[in-house]
């Protein structure tokens, strides 16, 4: 039996698990086991994060001064542009799937691996070489195009090294392609007996909803930035106009694939957060068919917006009118799903243990997030701050604010199961806070510049702008104290961390139904399901009272 | 909008109050949720703390009614702010007739500007009070966009497309005007002044201009100079069709179909002539792509234009009705 909150057990580690089954360099770079991947990639995608994060840190300190001194406009044009490359193709949108998905989605589905054990280490090989030739740019001449490579800037009039950028994207792309993948066909197939798919928890149905547009969106960026450069190269005229080209189907092409891109980065963390709060409230999801359901809607309609990128292009008028009111399509079950997380707070045992803290960040921040995404789906305002530090500011609130708070809780949540070893529950709850308050000072001065008329991509700037930038330059130092700290103590915890044991919190889940750290074949024998997703009723095993007060209203769907 | 936020720039035309109006209204709603929603955690966060340490929740799992409502009530709200925001668009894209147009090109990292009446201006826009201002804009490298947030509008700048846009100045003053779509290394300093001034100071600036020709002027010299004029003789005798009262007609091509001829149209015709064959003509004509700056094909374009008012030929071109009003 597992762990009972009552009686502190002493928990030991298992004798034999994944990380200590093999050992040497050798038993890690040829592993098919998908916790070890997963542990590869949480290696290569911090070493993104922080080269991304130095960028920033620069752009934030050049931005002091409206006339910034510490850079030039060459460098500072590639600071921004290499920080958007690395935080966006190389830390954010494989962190959650490739970190997290690759170590769970086996285990929260009763499965050994992954469908494709080898393949699975193929993407991450794939990814290091997609990620060494954007190194490879980074050092030769840097890249100055923007994360968004517009043509025909790109393709023609960029002297950066854009060629190697690009090639490194697109192998970067066939990572993600094959996770995807790997994950559509390991949930199709390999759920434990009595995994029905309405008893999936609904992180590993935010996995599928992402798989799916890894698989069909992918292809499209990664041959749109072959084109890019091939024109480059050898000068086909694909969207130079000088070559009989056209600037604007680059963009077309561009968003088809980074609109849903987008979903890509949050599906996976709303997928967290739908984990972290039913256990800190000790209660079952509220609504769990429409937050699983708006996964797969936002998946699919998310395919069907990209061009309220475009409203000032020059696009018809017709095209802008048609694409405003499907961003407004998507963006309600994105609403759905927080109404949902904040209704399952009702009545439930809340904890305040960090997970729980960084989901209700998430939620206030994604909430924020999707709302400004309103302002700039409303096309009479969209003329306004459309390319503003208002689009900048929206963007960072949803993808910094909502995906990486949902990736840092997740690491909390999931790091005694990844590690076997609790982390220091005080630093962590610090750094949590610190990190909600150090982003809102950040990014929130960033709107108001943003409706005052502040440009994105400037290096100098009007002075009346600096007091607002000052502030956002001081809420990034708070900032990065905030991930420096989780990055000092959960390696710190792994090795001097308390034990411990399967389920401390305790979770429903079946990855909280093995030893911590798994052993590699993940279960001793295959777990069979007889419970609904968050069940908390049913598992007299998690050792818990049931509660007692008066009875619900059918009305509630008290089960 | 009467009243302005602190956050609100200068109000300087016509789109400022309804852009304005559209923001206030926006942020009315979701502050709404925001508060409601935050106001709903802190409430559930301190008042179900966990009291014991084994102690559960209570098993909801969900209300079809609570879900239909914030299904509904969210897309009614978002239809809202569709309509309304589409209105100003709409209104935004549709220059009203009779617009002072005037000529802005962006290149890597200059805004060059003509009035009219040919004077130039350099990272400088002077614009009357009152008028309905039409820019009608051309880049001669990479994308750019100009910018005036005290207007509230802006306009992508592309090569190989004419995009215009309009507004109507309100408030006398200068205000900054920006390139706001990234476009190479000094991005950030490709901006300048917009200067609104009453009408009559506007005139007086512009006839105190400084001798150059109106793009009219300047297209008809080109159109002599590049020897356009040896083809296409004005009664549409030669062997070209002529050119008067094309703009804005409809003109029928080889291929059978039609084409409205607009600023797109002309530049086409003169850049890739071989693109849209007007029917019952020879693909003569040479390409000019790479020939002739954005200046000249402005100029040729105003020329064009200026043609409308020619007799039309009874015969022989593709014109099938003209744009003469
Ligand atoms: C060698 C003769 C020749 C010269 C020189 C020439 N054109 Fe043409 N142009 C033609 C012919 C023939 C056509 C009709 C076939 C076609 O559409 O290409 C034409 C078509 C056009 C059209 C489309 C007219 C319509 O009715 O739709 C425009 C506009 C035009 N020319 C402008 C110019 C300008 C401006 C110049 C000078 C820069 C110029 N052309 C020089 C032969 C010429
Ligand atoms: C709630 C639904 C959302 C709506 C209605 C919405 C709407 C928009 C719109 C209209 C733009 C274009 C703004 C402009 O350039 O003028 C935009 C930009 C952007 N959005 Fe969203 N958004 C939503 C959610 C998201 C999510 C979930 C993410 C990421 C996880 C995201 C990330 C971005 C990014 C990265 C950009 C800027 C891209 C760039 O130009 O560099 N948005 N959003
Ligand atoms: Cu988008
Ligand atoms: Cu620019």
């Amino acid at each position: 039996m597992s762990t009972s909150p009552t009686t502190p057990a002493v928990h030991q580690l298992p004798e034999e698990h994944y990380l200590n089954s093999t050992y040497g360099l050798r038993s890690w770079l040829l592993t098919t086991d998908h916790k070890r991947i997963a542990l590869l990639y949480l290696a290569s995608v911090t070493f993104f994060f922080f080269i991304g994060g130095i960028f920033a840190t620069m752009i934030r300190i050049h931005l002091l001064t409206p006339n910034g001194y510490l850079v030039t406009p060459e460098t500072y044009n590639k600071l921004f542009t290499m920080h958007g490359v690395a935080m966006i193709f190389f830390f954010l949108i494989p962190s959650i799937p490739a970190v997290l998905g690759n170590f769970l989605v086996p285990l929260m589905i009763g499965a050994k691996d992954l469908a494709f054990p080898k393949i699975n280490l193929l993407s991450w090989y794939i990814y290091l070489v997609g990620g060494c030739f954007v190194l490879y740019s980074f050092a030769t001449g840097g890249l100055d195009t923007g994360w968004t490579f517009y043509t025909p800037l790109s393709s023609v009039y960029s002297n950066s090294a854009v060629t190697p950028a690009v090639i490194g994207i697109f192998i970067n792309g066939f990572s993600s392609i094959l996770t995807g993948l790997n994950f559509v066909v390991t949930i199709h197939t390999m759920r434990a007996p009595g995994m029905t798919w309405f008893r999936l928890p609904l992180f590993v149905w935010a996995q599928y909803a992402t798989s799916i547009i890894f698989i069909l969106g992918t292809p499209v960026i990664a041959i749109t930035l072959l084109l890019v450069g091939l024109e480059r190269m050898f000068h086909l005229g694909f969207f130079n106009p000088a070559l009989g080209g056209d600037p604007i189907l680059f963009q077309h092409l561009f968003w088809f694939y980074s609109h849903p891109a987008v979903y890509i980065m949050i599906l996976p963390a709303m997928g967290v957060i739908s984990e972290i709060i039913p256990t800190f409230t000790r209660k079952p999801i509220f609504g769990y068919t429409f937050i699983a359901a708006s996964s797969i809607a936002i998946a699919v309609i998310g395919f069907f917006v990209w061009a309220h990128h475009m409203f000032l292009t020059g696009e018809s008028t017709y095209a802008a009118l048609a694409f405003s009111l499907l961003s407004y399509l998507v963006a309600i079950p994105s609403a759905v799903k927080v109404f949902n997380w904040t209704s399952t707070l009702y009545r439930g045992s809340i904890s305040y243990d960090t997970p729980l803290l960084y989901s209700l960040g998430f939620i206030g921040l994604f909430l924020i997030g999707g709302l400004t995404g309103l302002f700039l789906a409303c096309l009479g305002l969209d003329i306004h701050i459309h390319d503003t530090y208002f689009v900048v500011a929206h963007f960072h609130y949803i993808m910094v604010g909502g995906a990486v708070m949902g990736y840092v809780g997740g690491l909390h949540f999931w790091w005694p199961k990844i590690t076997g070893k609790l982390y220091p529950e005080f630093l962590a709850r610090m750094a949590a806070v610190i990190l909600f308050v150090g982003f809102n000072l950040t990014f929130f001065p960033q709107f108001i510049l943003g409706y005052l008329g502040m440009p994105r991509r400037y290096h100098n700037y009007p002075p009346e702008f600096q007091v607002l930038n000052v502030m956002s330059t001081a809420g990034a130092s708070i900032l990065a104290l905030g991930y420096l700290l989780p990055m000092l103590y959960l390696t710190w915890s792994m090795r001097y961390g308390k034990v411990a044991g399967p389920n401390p919190w305790p979770a429903t889940g079946l990855e909280w139904r093995t030893p911590s750290p798994p052993p590699t074949e993940n279960f001793d024998v295959t777990p069979v399901v007889d419970w609904e997703a968050y069940d908390f009723k049913n598992r007299p095993d998690l050792g818990l009272t049931q509660p007692s007060g008066p009875a619900l209203s059918p009305a509630h769907g008290d089960d | 909008m009467q009243a302005q936020l602190p956050f609100y720039p200068d109000q300087a035309s016509n789109f400022a109050p309804s852009v304005d109006a559209l923001m206030t209204f926006l942020i009315l709603v979701s502050l709404f949720f925001a508060v409601a929603i935050t106001a709903a955690i802190v409430f559930f966060f301190f008042k179900y703390r966990r009291k014991s340490e084994n102690e559960v929740g209570y098993p909801i799992h969900g209300d079809m009614r609570l879900e239909s409502l914030w299904i509904i009530v969210p897309a009614f709200l978002s239809l809202a702010m569709f309509g309304w925001g589409a209105v100003v668009y709409v209104d935004f894209r549709h220059a009203p007739q009779d617009t002072l147009d005037i000529y802005v090109i962006g290149k890597q990292w200059m805004w060059k500007i003509q009035q009219p009446n040919g004077r130039r201006e350099i990272n400088e826009l002077h614009v009357p009070i009152g008028r309905d201002v039409k820019l009608v804009m051309a880049s001669e490298d990479v994308i750019h966009d100009f910018y005036v947030p005290a207007f509230r509008v802006k306009m992508d700048v592309v090569p190989g497309h004419y995009n215009t846009m309009w507004f109507r100045p309100t408030k006398a003053g200068t205000y900054r005007f920006f390139c706001s779509q990234y476009c190479g290394t000094n991005h950030a300093v490709m901006g300048g002044w917009v200067t609104v001034m009453d009408p009559s100071d506007y005139a007086a600036w512009l006839s105190g201009s400084s001798g150059t020709d109106s793009p009219l002027v300047a297209g008809e010299k080109l159109f002599t100079e590049r020897a356009c004029v040896t083809c296409h003789i004005g009664n549409g005798s030669g062997r070209a069709p002529s050119l008067n009262g094309v703009y804005g007609g409809t003109v029928r091509l080889a291929d059978g179909s039609t084409v409205t001829a607009d600023d797109a149209y002309i530049r086409e015709s003169i850049l890739v002539p071989s693109a849209k064959i007007v029917a019952g003509y020879q693909p003569l004509m040479p390409a000019f792509q790479g020939q002739l700056t954005e200046d000249q094909i402005l100029s040729l374009t105003a020329y064009i234009k200026s043609l409308q008012s020619q007799p039309i030929p009874a015969t022989g071109a593709g014109v099938l009705t003209t744009g003469k009003k």
